[in-house]
């Protein structure tokens, strides 16, 4: 049971989005400053730092997680995934990221980081959802340009061209 | 808002949890789900020296059936229990009031023992387990105790727990046959209640407990009433919990609150229960 002390920056191992990476912390760091300051990964958006506004949202070991309420040193040894490992190539977006361009699903874009990355983990789970499972997951984040109403539409499109294309019990990639 | 420095410890049993906590006291804390204390952490109206994260215990990460009650571990997420396959037929009032508490986002890392360990006046899971009569494992390394919830929650975010013990699990008593109801009024969904309550009703009575209005949950019991009788009893409890006045709501609105949501529940209780 190694004590890391706070004064000292300690080596975090992890994957992200598949990829091994590894970087220096001090126990204080949040995974939000850790992921963006020290591995370089600015995807992830830093919003209001006490888990309300959800734009940090990413998952640990398939866990929806704010990024904000974690410490980088505990995501050591775990799967974390970010919204930049949501489209297949550089110029490729997937089926959710291409439903909110033609749904208008984000104007200043701020919130869309963490919306998407609920939405990715939520549309695995829920293959078919009914629009007020995508509203009730939708309260775990703010947005102040859409009224949520595009967000919602783009999420239900997208499920359905999800469904469309792949049988419902395989596992996919939204 | 990032937290102030301290060091961390990652126990690899409950043992040496406790173990730290023997020999720091109140310098170090219990790190869990972290979806309230690191908040507290981040504004930093907590400055611990140490914290202890009990989350890779195995053998905290459990739900049992022990004696006609459901114990819930100290690692079990929120999202874990809410899953559970057995939870609406074992423990329907949980079943009720786990979907109010937070969102998808919070639930899937926030532990049941965390919420009641934080005794946030307003948080579904403290009230529940104060509304079945439930009870906190606590242990240090000398001894453990069972505080029941009602005693353990002293006051705001005030509990009975002493530096060097740590919540080992809850346990929620299973009770057949009776008919319950759970509703609260927030100004968006996953928020913290203005006004939470949860009815359980039985042959021999009511029972209604509120949440987010005094500084910890209340309960008041009474026998079969319906009618005036019930608005009577109900007006004069909302009187009783001391509402106070807040940029969320007047102290009128939450008892008017207590008395209207409190009968909705309670008729939707009666109904589960017929």
């Amino acid at each position: 049971m190694p004590r890391l002390n706070s004064s000292q920056r300690h080596r975090v191992g992890f994957s992200l989005n598949g990829h091994s990476v590894e970087g220096d912390a001090e126990p204080r760091v949040l995974l939000t400053d850790f992921l963006r300051h020290e591995i370089g990964a600015t995807g992830t958006h830093v919003g209001c730092e006490h888990g309300v506004c959800g734009a940090c949202t990413v998952t640990v070991d398939g866990m929806l997680t704010r990024a904000c309420l974690t410490l980088a040193v505990q995501i050591e040894g775990c799967d974390v995934r970010t919204v930049e490992g949501l489209a297949t190539a550089p110029d490729r977006l997937s089926i959710l990221q291409a439903a909110f361009r033609r749904n208008h699903a984000l104007q200043c874009g701020f919130c869309t980081a963490g919306i998407l990355m609920s939405l990715d983990a939520f549309l695995r789970e829920v293959p078919t959802p009914a629009e007020d499972q995508i509203r009730d997951l939708l309260s775990g984040h703010l947005c102040r340009c859409t009224g949520y109403t595009p967000i919602v539409r783009a999420a239900l499109e997208a499920a359905a061209e999800l469904a469309s294309r792949q049988p419902a019990v395989q596992s996919h990639h939204v | 808002m990032k937290p102030a420095a301290f060091d961390y410890v990652r126990a690899s049993s409950a043992e040496e949890a406790l173990e730290v906590l023997a020999k720091e006291g109140a310098d170090a804390r219990i790190l869990a789900g972290g979806q309230s204390f690191m908040a507290m952490l981040n504004m930093r109206l907590a400055r611990p020296k140490l914290l202890v994260d009990i989350m890779r215990i195995g053998s905290l990460d459990r739900i049992e059936e022990i004696e006609g009650e459901i114990v819930v571990g100290a690692a079990v997420r929120q999202a874990k229990l809410l899953g559970w396959d057995k939870l609406k037929a074992k423990l329907p009032l949980v079943a009720l009031a786990l979907p109010w508490t937070g969102h998808v986002q919070t639930r899937s890392r926030g532990t049941i023992c965390g919420s009641i360990a934080h005794a946030d006046p307003s948080a579904e899971m403290p009230l529940s387990l104060v509304a079945l009569s439930g009870s906190v494992h606590l242990r240090s390394l000398k001894k453990r105790r069972r505080v029941r919830a009602a005693d353990y929650i002293t006051g705001m975010m005030n509990t009975a727990r002493a530096d060097e013990e740590m919540i080992e699990a809850v346990s929620f008593p299973v009770v057949a046959e009776h008919g319950y109801g759970f509703r609260e009024i927030a100004r968006r969904h996953g928020d913290f209640a203005i006004v939470a309550c949860a009815a359980i009703v039985s042959s021999k009575g009511i029972r209604l407990a509120v949440g987010g209005v005094a500084d910890r949950p209340e309960v008041r019991d009474w026998p079969g009433l319906s009618g005036s009788a019930l608005d009577d009893a109900l007006n004069r409890f909302a009187y009783e919990l001391d509402a106070r006045q807040d940029v969320h709501a007047t102290a009128r609105y939450r008892r008017e609150l207590v008395r209207r949501v409190g009968r909705a529940v309670i008729e939707e209780a009666v109904q589960c229960h017929a």
